[in-house]
């Protein structure tokens, strides 16, 4: 789905320095039942941002009126399990354009970049200094520079891969099907052979 | 001389269906089946309404409502309000694109990465995809198979393609012969304690070796099934003549002299001879025991009857917190055993462990049996066929006879969309294939093992070692 442009974001981030965050997490299961794209980010980290009875968990991130921004910094693995694109929609929708951690789960890194949420991927270290900046100095600016590939806060900077393809559809803001569509004659032709 | 050069059967198979390749771009990947259900098909037929385009291929692609659909009464219309629309959404959208429907009621309704196989439609040498991870599943037949996301399944609905990097790949060759009571799920859970949840991130796995060999065709469904829990983004294993016998005959496989003529086609896939894997591990299945998982990722598993590690006991440092939070979730001591540890719930089904094999293996350690008063125990077939079948061999009757409830087909409480979930704190041996917090329900709290291991806790109403039974 084409979105908007990405070019440099800056912005202040919020941590969660927990590994193996699974996209059950970030939006749970029974939360799936829309037929839409929209809405999903009231449900984002549903079950570690409310407790039984629909209260907000004062520690939790999210929930922490010293954290704010569009980036979410989080620990190893971030993404991993289901398929569901619900959770890029999540995370879209709750207001985040990019997500930082160690490592990604791969089905989840694709659906992000289909959905305008830059998956940043930096070194453990790079990781953990950044996590420790923003606890203890929440106000600390982050620039995403996609352009340049390069993330960047308190003088620390560090450069993040990403491929060609995929940064020039976040840039002009389109989408994979603008491409498939244009090789519709390639395509009949290798069906009809197959 | 890239024609000599050896391929592994996924490189065969990958490098046959790139419609285009060009530099700087991912590769547009051809798509022969497509497998669609309620949950992530929605927003995909709007994106092809909004476009004003149809389906590229309608007979490429097959639907059935499976994952969030009632095990109880369906007959009737879903008394879940948003349930009901989402699967009245997906009979909409079938309608209006003419794609086929297995839908509630159907008697080829069923977990999609169940019924795909045993309908014949997952045959070797195929690339499927389907928008749930554990699409992986049909890669036992010797296929290319992996699961996508929304935006996805619009783009093969679309355009029959997908735009894709390949993936780099990884052998995992198990040799030698299996102990007493342990089964194909006791193999994967115990790669995947090994090489961890996310050991496998960036590769399609191979799996190999006479263990695997011996296998039958629905246990190594089991061990594609759960590729992706070590991050792998497909797992497959090369056909042989237990794919192609059991694949005759079923009603979408090639018929006849057309069947002689594929099976000749499928003989050419497996890997060649000196074939190169960016990485290649070994693991003799002498070694692997019945397992399960203590944590709230598959790759915290252990011998059943191991103890959890201590904090100490940790590789990385980094994992000690994430490590103490799943611990605390799961209500468990680091260092202590699992055994005799009383469980509430027992769940055997998912498109992991609930095919007819799984049900016989778990009536073959029930028969004659009843249940422990503390648990209660949800038998969900993994099919309309599945639950035919049952009902035509009794084991009704046995799960009946121990206090079991069999009911009807869907994902039902391996993620807990619909009414089936385990209640806040309670414990459940489970023979689906995640463990995450909350998965089979808020605050649930899920120990991964095979279906002998779930039976057998079925009967004492704990964690208990299978061979003591057997
Ligand atoms: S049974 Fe579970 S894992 Fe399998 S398709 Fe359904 S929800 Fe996904």
């Amino acid at each position: 789905m084409s979105k908007d442009n990405f070019t440099i974001l800056k912005s202040t981030a919020v941590p969660l320095p927990v590994e193996n965050i699974d996209t059950d997490q970030i939006i749970p299961a029974r939360f799936l039942k829309a037929t839409t794209r929209e809405g999903f980010g009231d449900n984002l980290f549903c079950d570690w941002r409310f407790d039984g009875n629909n209260n907000p968990i004062k520690e939790f991130a999210l929930n922490n009126a010293a954290y704010s921004g569009k980036i979410l910094v989080a620990g190893k693995n971030f993404g991993c399990g289901s398929s569901r694109e619900h959770a890029a929609w999540a995370i879209y929708d709750y207001g985040f354009r990019v997500v930082v951690s160690s490592f990604f789960a791969d089905i989840f890194k694709n659906n992000a970049l289909n959905n305008a949420v830059l998956p940043v991927v930096v070194s453990d270290k790079f990781l953990q200094s950044l996590l420790s900046s923003i606890q203890q100095k929440p106000k600390t600016e982050v620039t995403v520079d996609l352009l340049n590939q390069q993330i960047s806060f308190d003088g620390q900077a560090e450069q993040f891969e990403i491929n060609a393809y995929k940064k020039e559809c976040l840039i002009n803001g389109y989408d994979d099907i603008d491409y498939l569509l244009s090789l519709n004659k390639e395509i009949r032709e290798f069906d009809l052979a197959h | 001389m890239s024609e000599q050069k050896p391929k592994t059967i996924f490189e065969k198979i990958w490098d046959a269906h790139v419609v285009k390749r060009a530099e700087g771009y991912p590769d547009a990947l051809f798509i022969d089946r497509h497998y669609i259900h309620e949950v992530t098909s929605p927003q995909a037929f709007d994106g092809l309404r909004k476009r004003g385009i149809k389906v590229f291929n309608v007979n490429r692609t097959t639907a059935t409502a499976d994952h969030n659909v009632p095990t109880k009464d369906q007959h009737l219309p879903i008394k879940e309000a948003l349930s009901r629309h989402q699967v009245e959404t997906l009979r909409k959208n079938c309608k209006e694109f003419g794609v086929e429907l297995y839908d509630l009621g159907h008697p080829f309704q069923g977990i999609v990465h169940i019924i795909g196989p045993e309908l014949g439609l997952t045959q070797p040498g195929m690339t499927m995809v389907c928008g749930d991870s554990h699409t992986s599943t049909h890669g036992a037949f010797g296929s290319v198979a992996f699961g996508i996301g929304t935006s996805e399944v619009e783009q093969v609905l679309a355009t029959q393609c997908i735009l894709q990097y390949k993936p780099k790949t990884m052998k995992i060759e198990i040799n030698g012969k299996l102990g007493k009571g342990v089964v194909s799920k006791d193999i994967i859970l115990y790669i995947i304690s090994k090489i961890s949840a996310s050991g496998a991130t960036g590769f399609f796995v191979e799996y190999t070796g006479d263990a695997i060999r011996s296998l039958s065709m629905e246990a190594r469904m089991t061990i594609c099934n759960m590729s992706i829990e070590m991050g792998a983004r497909g797992g497959l294993i090369a056909p042989d003549e237990t794919t192609f016998n059991y694949i005759k005959g079923r009603r979408f496989a090639p018929q006849g002299e057309a069947f002689d003529k594929a099976v000749a086609k499928w003989k050419q896939l497996p890997s060649d001879a000196g074939a190169a894997y960016d990485v290649v591990l070994k693991y003799d299945a002498a070694d692997i025991e019945p397992m399960i998982t203590y944590g709230t990722n598959p790759g915290m598993g252990m011998k059943v009857t191991d103890r959890i590690p201590t904090v100490e006991e940790l590789k990385e440092l980094s994992e000690q917190a994430s490590f103490k939070k799943s611990l605390d979730y799961m209500g468990l001591e680091p260092g202590s055993p699992l055994m005799g540890k009383a469980v509430d719930y027992v769940f055997i089904g998912s498109c992991t462990n609930a095919r007819i094999e799984d049900l016989r293996l778990v009536a073959s350690i029930v028969k004659g049996k009843k249940k422990a008063d503390n648990v209660e125990v949800w038998v969900i077939p993994g099919s309309k066929q599945v639950e035919e079948q049952a009902l035509k061999e009794g084991l009704n009757k046995v799960f009946e006879d121990a206090g079991f409830e069999l009911r009807s087909p869907g994902c039902s409480a391996c993620l807990g969309m619909n009414e089936d979930k385990v209640p806040p704190g309670k414990y459940c041996i489970s023979t689906s294939n995640r463990n995450f917090e909350g998965r089979q329900g808020p605050k649930s709290r899920t120990f991964l093992a095979s279906p002998l291991s779930a039976a057998v806790a079925a009967i004492t109403g704990k964690v208990t070692d299978v061979r003591e039974f057997i």
